[in-house]
């Protein structure tokens, strides 16, 4: 059960990492691009099991 | 196009930089010499399978004197970012010279904790011990087991078997999962495996090593459960008029759940005791979080909060350095051998070649560790 549970979180952060490229990718402004950017690394680090 | 580009490479640059950090900081490995009276190393998953193979199978360096007598168990590293319990546990394992009786030593209790720093806390990653022959590092290490290892944390954690609520972050937190749980989640299933191998190594004495910010009352002192009550008032009295430092008794609440010193001595037979030495790195007033505080413990925004009444322990511009926090628990265990050894011929656990708080503080921690480059690698062992 605690595993499934554990694959279910990774899931949603793969799925919020998406969101936020998404995003990324719609911004006009430099500024805002930016910031999605940093907002990504902590879920890019957890699904590469780095932090 | 270009413009996101751009931003996509710092983006992955920044990413790349932190991630190798914490790949370093995961993956460190700290060797260790085995003293003379090593005769094998074990590790939790001996004393209960499931932990077998996972971060959490620390070892356990089995230390056999030539007579029978006792059994003590040291636990460094419950909290890994209290480091001085872990280094004290490295001297027992290089350096001790066993006359009677059984020291096991477990220098990562929490090895998942060793592995990850405080998210936000902007610790060092590792910290060096400067020696003769050149340095050791040790990897930092946090309050609680790594999320990598052991996550999402529950909404509510309620102890087992107590049912008692906790901080929902303590159910990764070791010294908050005592007695543990076999079909828990891997911090509980650890405290479990150190409670399998206390009852089936018949442990008379286990020791729990920890450090405490100095705006935390329970501090320079002994906690011990009410079985061990007499002997933790006996070694402070003798500490304290023999040693050069003073420490103090408290009793082991018991309506506080999952610590080792309450939990320990009500699973199992073993006398259960848990030291605390002064920490100002871990104190919330503390200025920069670097690898200078840990090792010095001089801070003074932490001074300053010491002269305005805030804190539960001295502190001056010479602060806590790491050889003194060291000294203080190779010196507690000493003392309580001593006096249990007195107390208890049959049971006995005599020790000699572990440095006292004296010779600690005069020669530095780095003196008693072994050079790796000095043996036959097959002798190492890896933390």
């Amino acid at each position: 059960m605690n595993t499934i549970v554990t694959v279910l979180y990774y899931v949603l952060t793969a799925y919020i990492a998406v969101l936020i490229v998404w995003n990324f990718l719609k911004r006009k402004s430099w500024q805002e691009e930016l910031l999605y950017v940093i907002v990504l690394i902590p879920f890019v680090l957890r699904l590469l099991r780095l932090k | 196009m270009m413009r996101k580009l751009v931003s996509a490479a710092i983006g992955t640059a920044l990413a790349v930089f932190a991630g190798i950090s914490f790949h370093h900081s995961r993956h460190l490995r700290e060797p260790v010499v085995p003293g003379p009276a090593v005769s094998r190393v074990a590790t939790l998953g001996d004393y209960f399978a499931p932990l077998k193979g996972t971060i959490n199978d620390a070892n356990i360096y089995i230390l056999e004197g030539k007579e029978p007598g006792g059994t003590v168990l040291l636990l460094g590293g419950t909290h890994p970012e209290e480091p001085a319990g872990r280094l004290a546990a490295w001297i027992f394992a290089e350096n001790a010279e066993l006359r009677q009786g059984r020291i096991l030593l477990v220098l990562s209790a929490n090895r998942s904790g060793t592995t990850a720093t405080r998210i936000g806390g902007a610790y060092p990653a590792d910290f060096t011990i400067p020696t003769a022959w050149g340095g050791q590092t040790f990897r930092m290490g946090d309050r609680w087991s790594n999320p990598l290892d052991q996550w999402p944390d529950p909404e509510v954690y309620l102890h087992y078997p107590s049912r008692q609520q906790l901080a929902y972050v303590d159910i990764r937190n070791l010294n908050r999962c005592f007695p543990g749980r076999p079909d828990g989640l891997l911090t509980e299933r650890t405290c479990y495996a150190i409670c399998e191998l206390i009852r089936r190594e018949k442990v008379d004495i286990e020791i729990d090593f920890h450090e405490a910010e100095l705006q935390y009352p329970v501090i320079s002192t002994i906690v011990a459960h009410e079985r061990g009550a007499d002997l933790a008032a006996a070694a402070s009295m003798f500490i304290s008029s023999l040693e050069g430092f003073a420490i103090g008794v408290e009793n082991s609440p018991k309506a506080l759940r999952g610590l080792s010193h309450r939990e320990i001595g009500d699973a199992t037979g073993a006398i259960s005791l848990l030291l605390e030495a002064p920490e100002p790195f871990l104190d919330a007033t503390r200025g920069r979080t670097d690898r200078r505080l840990l090792l010095t413990g001089r801070d003074p925004f932490v001074v300053r909060a010491g002269r305005r009444g805030l804190l539960f322990e001295k502190i001056d511009e010479k602060g806590w350095p790491i050889d003194v926090r060291v000294g203080r628990h190779t010196s507690t265990v000493l003392q309580v051998l001593e006096i249990w050894s007195g107390d208890h011929p049959d049971r006995a656990v005599v020790v000699a070649g572990v440095p006292r708080y004296a010779e600690v503080v005069e020669k530095g921690t780095g003196a008693f560790l072994k050079d790796p480059k000095s043996v036959d690698p097959g002798r190492l062992s890896f933390e």
